[in-house]
């Protein structure tokens, strides 16, 4: 075993095949095609067993094996492990037999699936010998990198369009971190934070260290089969930004399958995105495997990325798995914010009401059939886009701290609900 | 003058490290091939083999995406400043 890989082997372009030695580097140097992190399968196999991740602590780093640090994992020990709940009233509402919410509007620290990716690209940033992290964010990113680089001892920058959300930006700035408000939409701070990255020597987590990050996402998907009893869901509706999430999902199904971890299944894995930015799910309704970029317009601005960068595989693994996508309208996406918090009890942001949204309209066109299971990942928590929902869900009714003033209140309501009736 | 073309670090090695090089063409097509003349090897890293920008690598002509322009019919004037840059993920 080589200490400096741990089960990793190599990284590799997804275009052309091409390796690359395990450093801070992320696409090939002749097409420009993303890396990924190569494993060890065979000696992966050896140690991660069924018995073996029960004996862990409950974190995301239950499965270390397959998240791609040498040794063991030194920042964010506690992320992951979300909740898988059942969720039977928001069931009904959309007409299908049975649904899960993966919950990650409460992973540790910073209350969004982040946390899962930004714990691996700090922990192999450590490695790799960096002690300034940044990342161009529409605002989970940034949120996750500030919290989880103070806790580390690392010096944060993060780049985010000027006209986030408040609660985005202070969720930010809290934590020390440098922020740079840029002032254009998220592909254009990316653009910036790809030449910026190529000047300044700082592990960049959406840039330099994207193969190590994106794996992160993987312990989502590992996580629900672990939770359902180590099974696959028959169909798994994921909202898309640039499309990394969807298709670390399918990744990580394919490994525990693999792995013998769960009995190999079909499964279908569904695409959800803003009607305001919908690059992705118009190419797949149009039954193309490549998008045009757009220029976002939505309020789901954790979403809102006009040139998906893994659009094309997102494309991809919707057309392995027979999945579809569809997306929704900003009234659309208010609306399914209130019937999860209404039916469940949990407030989630913009781009998890796109999540809900989607699903129901998945079901009602019969592309997920009533009768079948379904688990939806909620990734963000509603506390940070309050201005998205603010106006629309009505006021608190105000009295006077008065018995008779109550009663009244509680009359009138009667009488009107009588009236309703 | 000139329009200038920043060379995204992975090309460096295609331009004995220069950041910025100055060219004349006319259009980001033409711009392609007069690349090529001077660092041979650097079409295929930036074009596929029908001849289309190849799909990871993002080409913009004063911060703006080709792919909102005219692509590779995209008109270059003296002074505008033209970016190649890997696609980036998510945030």
């Amino acid at each position: 075993m080589n200490n400096e890989q741990g089960f990793m082997r190599a990284l590799k372009c997804r275009e052309c095949g091409r390796e690359y030695p395990l450093m801070a580097t992320h696409v090939c140097e002749f097409d420009f095609g993303p890396l990924e992190v190569v494993y060890d399968y065979d000696r992966i196999k050896r140690t991660l067993t069924v018995p073996a991740i029960q004996s862990r602590p409950n974190s995301m780093w239950r499965y270390r094996e397959l998240l791609p640090v040498a040794s063991d994992p030194t920042v964010g020990l506690q992320v992951g492990f979300t909740p898988l709940v059942k969720a039977d009233r928001l069931a009904k509402r959309l007409g299908i037999r049975e649904l899960w919410i993966k919950n990650d509007t409460v992973n540790y620290p910073s209350l969004s699936f982040k946390d899962r990716v930004v714990s691996v690209a700090l922990s192999r940033a450590k490695e790799l010998g960096f002690d300034t992290v940044a990342c161009a964010s529409t605002g989970n990113l940034a949120n996750s990198v500030a919290a989880n680089a103070a806790s580390a001892g690392l010096k944060a920058y993060v780049f985010i369009p000027s006209d986030l959300e408040q609660g985005k930006i202070l969720n930010s700035l809290i934590y020390g971190a440098t922020v740079i408000g840029i002032k254009g939409h998220y592909d254009e701070v990316n653009r910036l934070c790809a030449e910026i990255a190529g000047k300044f020597g700082w592990a960049f987590v959406n840039v330099n260290m994207r193969p190590y990050y994106a794996e992160g996402s993987k312990s989502m998907g590992y996580e629900i089969m672990e939770q359902l009893r180590w099974r696959v869901p028959k169909h798994t509706v994921v909202c898309m930004a640039s499309g990394s999430l969807l298709t670390k999902i399918q990744k990580s199904y394919q490994e525990f399958i693999k792995l013998g971890l769960v009995p190999e299944t079909d499964y279908q894995i569904h695409g959800a995105q803003a009607t305001g930015c919908s690059p992705i799910s118009t190419a797949q309704k149009a039954g193309l495997d490549f998008f045009k970029p757009v220029k976002p317009n939505t309020i789901a601005k954790s979403l809102a990325i006009g040139t998906p960068a893994d659009g094309f595989y997102a494309l991809k693994a919707m057309k392995e798995t027979g999945g579809s996508a569809e997306d929704i309208t900003d009234d659309e996406i208010r609306q399914a914010i209130r019937l999860l918090a209404e039916c469940e009890g949990i407030f989630a942001e913009t781009a998890g009401g796109v999540t809900v949204g989607v699903a129901k309209k998945l079901i009602a066109a019969g592309k997920i059939p009533a009768n079948a299971s379904a688990v939806l990942c909620i990734t963000g928590n509603g506390l940070k886009t309050m201005d998205a929902v603010n106006g629309h869900v009505g006021h608190p009714r105000e009295i006077k701290p008065s018995l008779r003033e109550f009663e009244a209140l509680v009359a009138s309501d009667e009488r009107w609900a009588g009236r309703q009736d | 003058m000139a329009k200038n073309v920043r060379i995204p670090t992975p090309l460096r090695k295609l331009t004995n490290n220069e950041e910025v090089v100055q060219i004349k063409a006319a259009t980001i097509g033409e711009a392609i091939v007069e690349l090529q003349s001077r660092y041979p090897g650097i079409k295929e890293r930036l074009v596929d083999d029908n001849g289309e920008v190849r799909r990871f690598v993002n080409v913009y002509v004063n911060e703006e995406d080709i792919r909102f322009l005219k692509n590779q019919q995209t008109p270059l004037r003296d002074g505008d400043e033209i970016s190649i840059i890997p696609a980036i993920a998510g945030g």
